[in-house]
């Protein structure tokens, strides 16, 4: 096993004794608690299919960050990428009528421009500007929720709900009667076959062309990127549309597939689990998919569980929580790795290190070669030092 | 319009007291070289904490107004204890700052509310009793400035204040600022001058974490009344009144007055019929675009700390 995955279910294992300690604390019992929330998702296939629904987003906004992710890039914007993408969907799904294949197509593309116009801004001042993504992003997340906060106000009110848009009829989203019905009843869309298609074609992108490549490069090395003439400006602001872009789809598979309308004055939670999704998947498609799924799992499940028991429903969020912290913090447990694997080659080395006259030879020459602390290090030492960083 | 002005002000006043608060405890902690967007999470603990302290003395020894100022303090101490978990992770661990401070965010949300359905049922915690709003003697009476400033005022507006001109002292006047704003800069430098870069950010984010906390509380007990769970962006709002004051203390000060009486003019707009002209869209997303546009302004000449959000490694050259 791979040392990335090793890291990604030490984090998912921590998030979860957090969430049991927390239900310990607070007089629940964790067993039941965690019993519940799975089987809550996966209980029934109408239960699997709305997992299913909901990893939809987070497998979308997982591959969004990701994407960013490779190229260097930290897209903590997908929050109002997601909204504006899922606006754009909602408009032109409220005013045009077309056919109904006609109109996925479009709210396909639709979204994916709106969200890829949203984090083109970020993009275009860290190149020009040099202004840093992370700062922009967060100020285009607030313009953005305050944007269709106001729109969906005016424009397409539900009635005396301040808290939502007017839901869309089911012909006029990305639900699907057969698919319902495939899945018992369950909310599960078409958005999952535009997550799958996205994540096979990342992956392509990112592994198989050159322009992902080029990207990876700058993600890398910026320096060396430029000095083998790959245009990183360039790079930079086609990285932060392509991860708006999916951010947007997210929106539409939310807004128009999950739900059928849009939740204002509230930050879409899936667009910071995004990032949560992406470290887990150790930054590949595939790997988003999976933790997607996991996430989905814990999400639809927490209805069922606060039923069935009293642990309040934010135990899913608090775990989800907990492990985007230690994802954060793996080097601890890359370290912790490496401690046991230097352990382990320091065992296959020992009998030479044992034979006398060998081990004192190159102890000695070692103390030659080192400077005294007053002193400005030795060639050796700067050679060691380089190697190290 | 001055009328409108003189209901507008005392308003403007209290929603700009927790921002600033908020921000100078950012401002703190980016000096020290940490990036903290874990903002509105430490604001969200703070109101949690100050919330159920408050409650619980109320209904102890009832609606006394002395409840308030120790909900306030545990606010404050909550919020440092809270921000160790950022410290830890981005001082220590060398873990990446913005990762650490989203999780902040979000782990502070999910477990107050966690804890608030446990202890309430609903995941709200309502006051009965808020600060209260004085006119102070004598200066009240001044024309002008008496009304706009002196006249409803809360005791936190002047408690706040006083902190600013304090940190603003200890920041440049001080052995203790250089050596924090040396570790934001230079912390290589500064290690070889013998300062522990480790200790000042310490102070750093847990200044932050605790001036978050305390923001969190007064947000609570002059603005929101209840705590449920959010702080309405504030955080986010004190992020964008750091950079759009470039790191600096009066900038800062400037930064949040226009930010908070922009949004309170939207807040209050429908209310008041002269200001409904103007489009509370324009109002609320103001603070955001001047911040964008003053990054880009201020793109060659940034005062940000240079070492800001960079993990000190001492072995690094």
């Amino acid at each position: 096993m791979s040392k990335k995955s090793i890291v990604s279910l030490v984090a998912i294992l921590l998030g979860l004794i957090g969430g049991a300690l927390l239900m310990f604390v607070t007089g629940h019992n964790a067993f039941e608690g965690f019993l519940y929330l799975i089987q809550g998702g996966t209980k029934s296939i109408e239960r699997i299919g709305n997992t299913i629904a909901t990893a939809t987003p987070l497998i979308l906004m997982g591959l969004s960050l990701t994407f960013a992710f490779r190229t260097g890039l930290f897209n903590i914007g997908t929050p109002g990428q997601m909204l504006f993408g899922g606006l754009c969907a909602t408009i032109v799904s409220q005013t045009l009528s077309m056919p109904r294949p006609i109109l996925l197509l479009v709210l396909i593309i639709v979204s994916f421009i709106g969200g890829a116009v949203w984090a083109a801004v970020p993009g275009l001042l860290k190149s020009f500007f040099n202004v840093h993504e992370v700062v922009s992003c967060i100020m285009m997340n607030w313009i953005g929720y305050w944007l269709i906060y106001y729109v969906v106000k005016d424009f397409f009110p539900n009635g005396n709900k301040a808290t939502e848009s007017l839901p869309l009829a089911n012909d006029l989203t990305l639900r699907s009667e057969w698919l319902s019905q495939l899945f018992q009843g369950s909310y599960l869309n078409l958005g999952i076959i535009i997550a799958l298609i996205s994540v096979f074609i990342i992956a392509f992108i990112l592994n198989k062309t050159t322009f992902g490549y080029e990207l990876k490069a700058v993600g890398f090395n910026k320096d060396a990127a430029h000095y083998a003439g790959i245009s990183v400006n360039l790079s930079v602001i086609y990285s932060m549309m392509i991860a708006g872009g999916l951010a947007g789809l997210a929106g539409l598979t939310q807004y128009l597939g999950v739900a059928t309308n849009i939740q204002i004055g509230v930050m879409p939670s899936q667009g910071f689990d995004g990032i949560a999704v992406a470290l887990l998947g150790a930054t590949t498609p595939i790997g988003s998919l999976l933790a997607a799924l996991f996430f989905g799992l814990l999400y639809a499940g927490r209805g069922y569980m606060s039923v069935m028991t009293d642990v309040p429903p934010e135990i899913a969020d608090t775990i989800i929580a907990t492990i985007i912290y230690f994802a954060a913090t793996s080097v601890l447990v890359e370290r912790i790795l490496d401690d046991i694997a230097s352990k382990r080659a320091h065992k296959k080395v020992e009998p030479f290190e044992n034979d006398p006259l060998i081990g004192a030879d190159v102890q000695s020459t070692d103390n030659k070669s080192e400077s005294l602390g007053f002193m400005p290090p030795t060639e050796n030492e700067l050679d060691k030092k380089d190697g190290e960083s | 319009m001055w009328k409108i002005i003189m209901q507008v002000f005392p308003y403007a006043i209290a929603y700009t007291v927790p921002l600033l608060i908020v921000a100078l405890g950012a401002l703190y902690c980016e000096r020290s070289g940490i990036v903290n967007i874990g903002l509105e999470g430490l604001m969200i603990i703070g109101s949690f904490a100050g919330a159920l302290m408050i409650y619980v003395l109320q209904n102890k020894y009832g609606t006394k107004p002395w409840t308030i100022y120790v909900g306030l303090l545990v606010a404050a101490i909550a919020g440092a204890l809270f921000s160790l978990l950022h410290a830890f992770a981005s001082i220590n661990l060398k873990a990446n700052q913005t990762i650490s401070g989203t999780a902040i965010n979000l782990i502070a949300t999910a477990v107050t509310v966690f804890l608030a359905r446990n202890l309430t049922g609903s995941g709200n915690i309502v006051l009965t009793v808020g600060l209260i709003k004085k006119n102070i003697k004598v200066l009240s009476q001044i024309p002008i400035l008496g009304p706009l400033f002196f006249k409803n005022s809360y005791s936190t507006t002047w408690i706040v204040l006083l902190i600013l001109i304090l940190m603003t002292f200890a920041l440049y006047k001080t052995a203790f600022g250089l050596r924090l704003r040396a570790c934001g800069e230079h912390p290589h430098a500064a290690a070889a001058a013998g300062i522990n870069v480790s200790v000042m950010r310490y102070i750093g984010v847990l200044t932050s974490g605790a001036l978050a906390g305390l923001g969190g509380a007064i947000y609570l007990v002059t603005i929101a009344g209840e705590f449920n769970g959010s702080v309405a962006g504030i955080g986010f709002l004190a992020l964008a009144a750091l950079i759009f004051g470039q790191w600096k203390p009066l900038g800062i000060l400037a930064a949040t007055f226009f930010f908070g009486f922009a949004t309170t003019i939207a807040n209050v707009s429908q209310v008041i019929p002269a200001l409904a002209k103007i489009p509370p869209i324009i109002l609320k997303t103001f603070p955001y675009v001047v911040t964008l546009l003053a990054l880009i302004a201020f793109s060659k000449t940034t005062q940000a700390p240079k070492a800001a959000g960079e993990p000190f490694d001492p072995g690094k050259r």
